[in-house]
């Protein structure tokens, strides 16, 4: 440690006043500095790769938060988006901010006796909301759960059997649950997500700046992120859309279910409750008495997932007392059917070329007798 | 303000300036910065799809190695408070390198954060609608920055002092050391309830994580500061005394004891009780279902840092070397128990019980290897100006050439006299 010397230190020798601006120093800064800049400019080349649509222009990366858009704001960052949506897809898209109904809070209410596993509800949903096809985005996840117990890790998300339905399973669709007490509101640094007067949690796609803390803080594992730029052929673009829900996104940012809102709040259903076969699927408003929501938490014993940690979920499920350890015998012969029908396509989840086109909420299945009824 | 700026520039001039090895050192880092903006600008294009994150595993690498230098930045604080208050002589003159480093080590903390952003260009979005006090994430951005301006400020107006041969007022500085203890256990405090506030992840939501945290970090900073030391007094006239890597050693042992005591028990609560909680403590530790990629990972930070702290015990570790092996030991593996170990398993099984896996890509490690390089690049400035400064030897009234013409009084010897880069040219 006494071997001591300067780290910088030059031999001593040299001591002369500093080398000002000879020819050699000038020469040996000039070449240095014209390879670092050539190494910088190499380092930085992939840039030139960014597609001209992922550079956001000034209007959008000025645009305001939503919640502080005037309307004339609000119709201008519209039309950008419409303009956005018609080069890209040559579709001109209907597009607007619709806003929550007075005295309305939508409630899910799911029967867990009726669910067949058939995951219609995730075509339905991902031609609806426009998700990316490739890397592939689904809001609805359906565990096969064995009877008995609820706890999901003891749950398959990749089933794939020609049993399906199996009798010794029960199948439970997950989505956003539309918490009363939301964590991802909570923990979001920019409030970019927030929760609406009809409960519903939205998403500002154009706040969002993709720190993915609401994806750590969901217990319910609802939220997506667009770690690539999502892909959606042209011809699959759901035209119908709304500013908070599907219109089309962008990558970097995150995504959920929104209850469609662009549907419900303009009295419709959501996609996943209008395909589903078998009328596991109940929505509605809460706040009506009259309403079929309400009349399930009246009725049923319901049961919210992870109780314990109070995030307090709009989104109900429940068995059928009558049928407490099998399928309902009206949802099997449904799932019979559809089976006879389909044959290996029961099941399946979307792939990279998209939902199939039978399975959306706008076909009507010609085996249809009113089982919502 | 001309003074200042002439400063400034010395500083600047001062940092191009080196032997062989300084030079060699700097260009490797180099080299790795590079590497790491381009694979960073890949990354813009192609977006985060280069990393190995998924919706499952949402967090990685770079949210891992955050965290770690928050602690880093946060263990100078182990330097200060011996000095300031416990009026420790040995470490006096040192404490300064800590103070250097966590602003280094703030800088790369927050570069990783900015890195794992999926839309950067919208980073003005925080001053916008800033979620205070609601979101933890806007705390840690206060305590983060308040930090680096804190200890910007100290070691600026200490070096300047010494520039202008001026004795630093204590006014201007005391207080703001002072506020710099607190604030340095506060950085790693909002740091560890960023993740143990989250009800959704077991694995995270355990009052022990913020301790864990301060133990760990106080164990890790203060032994990157030996080997600092050890640097500075290999490589430079600065005098390091030796009684202050004892000094150092025994915050070290006690730091990585009592972290090692909050591990284990953290440990029993989750196997004993053995309840659903489990699962990710089981694959970290053990593996689930057959999956186990992190298994490897956690019992080597156990082994490192169990020998490490056998070390330490023992009076073997008085010897250099030997402390360094140890310093080196426990850094690795406090690195990975609070990286790779604290921010993946959470994720693992996700909260709907799937199990997937996470790795870091190329990309993402060439990233990460850049930030890395950045911050050790930024330090190394940092003390390569600062200890010339402080030696006297680069003052307001004296020319550059003395600062840099070593000191007088050890003449080098060795490879350095072969140096020419100062040598009188012919025009």
């Amino acid at each position: 440690m006494n071997d001591i010397r300067i780290w910088s230190g030059p031999s001593a020798s040299n001591k002369t006043p500093e080398p000002e601006l000879t020819r050699r120093s000038f020469l040996r800064t000039g070449a240095a500095a014209l390879g670092g800049m050539a190494a910088l400019a190499a380092a930085l080349s992939p840039l030139r790769e960014l597609a001209s649509e992922d550079i956001p222009n000034l209007d959008q990366l000025f645009q305001k938060h939503y919640k502080e858009m005037t309307p004339a704001e609000m119709e201008q960052a519209l039309e950008r988006i419409r303009a956005k949506v018609e080069e890209r897809y040559a579709v001109r898209p209907h597009l607007r901010d619709v806003k929550p109904m007075e005295g309305v809070e939508f409630v899910y209410a799911l029967n867990l006796s009726r669910c067949i596993g058939c995951r219609k509800c995730v075509h339905a949903c991902v031609a609806e909301n426009n998700q990316s096809r490739s890397p592939e985005i689904q809001y609805i996840r359906v565990i096969e759960m064995p009877r008995g117990t609820l706890d999901v890790e003891k749950g398959n998300h990749h089933y794939e059997r020609p049993t399906v339905p199996d009798a010794n399973h029960f199948y439970m669709p997950v989505q956003c649950h539309q918490c009363a007490n939301p964590p991802c509101v909570k923990v979001c640094p920019v409030e970019a997500t927030w929760q609406e007067a009809d409960g519903i949690t939205v998403i500002d796609y154009d706040w969002c700046i993709g720190c993915r803390y609401c994806e750590a803080a969901c217990p319910y594992w609802a939220r997506r992120f667009n770690f690539a730029r999502p892909n959606l052929p042209k011809d699959q673009l759901n035209s119908n859309m709304s500013y908070l829900s599907n219109r089309p996104r962008e990558k970097g940012v995150m995504e959920k279910c929104h209850f469609c809102l662009h549907r419900t709040r303009e009295g419709r259903m959501p996609a996943c409750v209008e395909i589903c076969p078998t009328g596991a699927r109940k929505f509605g408003n809460v706040l009506d008495p009259k309403s079929e929501v309400s009349e399930i938490l009246k009725t049923k014993r319901v049961f919210v997932l992870k109780e314990e940690v109070g995030t307090l979920p709009r989104f109900f499920y429940y068995f059928d007392e009558r049928y407490p350890n099998s399928l309902d015998p009206e949802a099997l012969a449904i799932a019979d059917r559809l089976r006879a029908e389909e044959g290996e396509a029961y099941g399946c989840l979307p792939d990279a070329s998209g939902p199939r086109k039978d399975f959306v909420a706008s076909a009507t299945p010609k085996w249809w007798n009113g089982a919502h009824a | 303000m001309k003074m200042y700026l002439q400063f400034l520039f010395r500083c600047f001039r001062l940092s191009f300036v080196g032997d062989y090895r300084y030079y060699a050192w700097m260009f490797l880092l180099t080299v790795f910065v590079l590497l790491g903006i381009n694979a960073y600008c890949k990354q813009l294009v192609q977006g985060l799809a280069t990393t190995g994150m998924t919706d499952q595993v949402s967090w990685g690498f770079f949210i891992a190695n955050f965290t770690f230098l928050v602690g880093m930045a946060a263990a100078a604080v182990m330097l200060v408070i011996p000095v300031y208050i416990f009026k420790n002589r040995e470490l006096h003159d040192l404490v300064i390198f800590g103070e250097l480093f966590a602003v280094a080590a703030i800088v790369m903390a927050m570069l990783f954060v900015t890195v794992d952003l999926g839309r950067p260009e919208r980073f003005h979005h925080l001053l916008l609608r800033f979620n205070f006090p609601s979101s933890m994430l806007t705390w840690d951005v206060l305590v983060l920055n308040g930090y680096l301006l804190l200890n910007l400020h100290i070691c600026g107006y200490l070096v300047y002092c010494a520039y202008r041969r001026r004795e630093p007022s204590k006014l201007f500085y005391i207080p703001f050391v002072f506020v710099a203890i607190v604030w340095a256990i506060s950085i790693h405090t909002v740091t560890a309830f960023l993740y143990s506030g989250l009800g959704g992840r077991p694995f995270w939501n355990s009052a022990v994580v913020a301790p864990r945290f301060l133990a760990s970090a106080f164990a890790a900073g203060p032994a990157f500061l030996i080997l600092t030391l050890t640097a500075l007094a290999r490589f430079t006239t600065y005098p390091v005394p030796a009684k202050a890597f004892m000094t150092l050693r025994t915050v070290v042992t006690i730091a990585l004891s009592i972290n090692m005591f909050l591990l284990g028990s953290e440990a029993f609560t989750e196997f004993y009780t053995d309840s659903a909680h489990v699962a990710s403590a089981k694959y970290l530790f053990l593996g689930l279902h057959g999956r186990s990629a992190l298994v490897p990972w956690i019992w080597t930070a156990i082994l490192l840092n169990t020998v490490a702290l056998a070390l330490l015990y023992l009076p073997v570790s008085r010897r250099r070397g030997v402390l360094q092996a140890a310093c080196v030991m426990l850094i690795v593996g406090i690195w990975i128990e609070k990286g790779m170990g604290m921010i993946v398993p959470a994720f693992i099984p996700t909260p709907l019980g799937e199990i997937v896996e996470y790795l870091p890509t190329l990309n993402e490690t060439l990233v990460t290897l850049g930030i890395w390089a950045g911050g050790l690049l930024i330090y190394t400035i940092l003390v390569r100006v600062t200890v010339p400064v402080l030696s006297g030897r680069l003052t307001f009234d004296q020319s550059f050439s003395s600062a840099i013409s070593g000191d007088q009084s050890a003449p080098p010897h060795g490879e350095s006299s072969t140096e020419e880069h100062h040598a009188p040219t012919v025009g």
